[in-house]
């Protein structure tokens, strides 16, 4: 069919998708473009230079807050990925279960409330327990919001998998954990990493929470970011954006091919 | 099946857990939270169980030397304001998603494919360091004003930064994504025939897309509306870089009270009326979901 004659298209669309995708790429671009600029000062160009790079990686608050920020994401990470794989499987595959909506809205919760609402509850909750350390404060806000991302991507893996195979396996004897262990885990694994990856972002960049409850010591990634910017624009702040948003497309561009992974 | 005393009931056991964490992290919270907004404000910052309604008269007046209440629309102000910039947010949203999620729906599965991973690739690049690049773009000296000055359109003018549009950019910028993916799943799921029908049928394309397209795709539109309009409501990041300190956001005048100000019992009764404005527009959302969905059925 010729192309102007197909019905379905619209004359305009194509154009303006081009403009939303500059749009959409444009102010990460300028953040990348002014990492690379020798002058002091943002906003006038000074020339090609690595400096800022060499300043940033050398920067001992930074990669304490780096530090923190991976610690507090890794144990999130894990933790929240093996309750949401719990709840999933469950929720998609368990039978008789009971109460199955009310339980998934429960485990989506975070996603329901404002996070800043999730980030004053927590706050309260630590400041009546008398919960006074910093990282552990961090650890259990983050497992908490992290779950419903965990859940989902697991959730949508298994609602895709063939019911029959885990049948076949318990109609050779298998037992409930042993085809558990041997057919189905294997088979939603990337939905499990996919998920894990997710949160592992999500605690990664989150700052409403972690600058809410931003004392003991431990400051995250964002929260130190957020300090620099407070004290205005640099270029060795474009600098560590610049090596933050590699990372995460980087980890971004594993998890879109493990969930395409048939 | 009857859980019996030998065998452990995996789906008790299964959800524990989760159910747990969120019991004891969110809804006992929440519910703390209502009593801090019934509570009064401790002399060093926290609260005191010591009932009073002086948080939510706070929201509206101010009180003088002798007790009177003088009305006072600050917090007002900053409650209609974040409404009023989430709608917008979500209508600019809504209207520039539709015409990109069409057009990526069209196209062939490998493009189809990466043209998703390109829209879905910023929210995965730090929230913070997304909002922080409007300002370089619209600060003093920033990437639009030497734009405007270098095509000498503009001599000087003034930073574009703090208010209420550059809220907005950094809001719509910050949210998009979350619309485009639900309208391009719903687009997806539209059967072709139907548009080719309504062409057959004398339908131009302007008539297809407001009677057929249009209609059939609202559920992701509705379902993307969701997505945007709640994180906008309790927008943090957007205010404080981008609004300044004078144009104040639900978020951050929440964060301000548990923070700096160190008032908690009205951060609580704010972060009450957030809650009951997501509520309210969730169950709204809903019924009109529901509707359409009975609608379908109907048909």
């Amino acid at each position: 069919m010729n192309a102007d004659n197909d019905v379905r298209r619209y004359p305009g669309f194509g154009v303006f998708s081009a403009i939303f995708f500059a749009y959409l790429y444009l102010p990460i671009a300028v953040v990348v473009f002014y990492s690379f600029n020798a002058n002091r000062i943002v906003s006038n160009w000074g020339g090609f230079s690595l400096h800022w790079y060499t300043t940033a990686l050398s920067n001992a608050n930074l990669l304490t807050a780096v530090k923190t920020s991976l610690l507090v994401a890794t144990v999130a990470t894990v933790a929240s990925t093996l309750v949401a794989l719990m709840a999933a499987l469950v929720l998609v595959r368990g039978r008789n279960v009971r109460f199955r909506r009310i339980s998934e809205t429960v485990v989506n919760l975070p996603l329901l409330l404002p996070e800043i609402v999730v980030a004053v509850a927590v706050l309260i909750l630590f400041s009546e327990a008398g919960l006074a350390n910093g990282l552990v404060k961090l650890m259990i806000a983050h497992t908490t919001f992290c779950i419903p991302f965990a859940f989902l991507s697991i959730r949508a893996r298994l609602q895709g998998m063939d019911l029959d195979l885990e049948e076949a396996a318990r109609d050779l004897y298998a037992t409930g954990w042993v085809a558990f262990r041997r057919v189905t885990l294997p088979l939603i694994l990337p939905g499990v990493f996919a998920g894990a990856m997710l949160a592992f972002v999500i605690s990664m960049d989150d700052f409403i929470t972690s600058n809410l409850l931003n004392s003991g010591g431990a400051t995250t990634l964002p929260v130190y970011i957020f300090s620099l910017i407070k004290q205005g624009v640099s270029p060795q702040l474009n600098a560590i954006s610049t090596l933050i948003m590699l990372a995460s497309i980087a980890l971004a561009t594993v998890a879109f091919l493990l969930q395409r992974q048939r | 099946m009857k859980p019996s005393a030998r065998k452990p009931n995996w789906n008790v056991l299964g959800l524990l857990p989760a159910h747990l964490i969120m019991v004891l992290t969110l809804i006992i919270p929440i519910g703390i939270i209502i009593v801090v907004s019934f509570s009064t404000r401790g002399p060093y910052g926290g609260f005191e169980y010591v009932f009073t309604t002086a948080p939510y008269k706070q929201l509206l007046f101010n009180e003088g030397w002798t007790g009177e209440l003088e009305f006072n629309p600050q917090y007002l102000i900053v409650v209609a304001r974040t409404l009023v910039l989430s709608a917008v947010t979500t209508s600019i949203c809504l209207l520039l998603s539709f015409p990109v999620a069409y057009f990526i729906a069209l196209r062939r599965p490998t493009i189809k494919v990466l043209l998703i991973y390109l829209v879905t690739l910023p929210f995965w690049v730090s929230m913070i360091v997304r909002v922080y690049s409007w300002i370089i773009i619209l600060g003093k000296d920033g990437v639009i004003e030497k734009t405007l000055r270098g095509v000498g359109l503009v001599d000087n003018m003034g930073s574009l930064l703090f208010g209420n549009t550059a809220m907005l950019v950094g809001l719509v910028y910050s949210y998009i994504p979350l619309m485009i993916l639900p309208i391009f799943a719903s687009i997806e799921k539209l059967d072709p025939a139907l548009i080719e029908a309504s062409h057959d049928l004398y339908g131009n394309r302007l008539i297809t897309l407001r009677r057929v397209i249009l209609p059939l795709t609202r559920p992701g539109m509705i379902a993307g509306a969701i997505l945007v309009f709640v994180p906008s409501l309790g927008a943090v990041l957007e205010p404080t870089l981008l609004g300044g300190g004078k144009t104040m956001m639900m978020g951050n005048l929440i964060q301000l009270q548990f923070g700096g100000a160190r008032n908690w019992p009205l951060g609580a009764a704010i972060a009450i009326v957030l809650m009951a404005a997501v509520m309210i527009f969730l169950v709204f959302q809903g019924l009109r979901s529901m509707r359409i969905e009975g609608l379908e059925r109907a048909s």
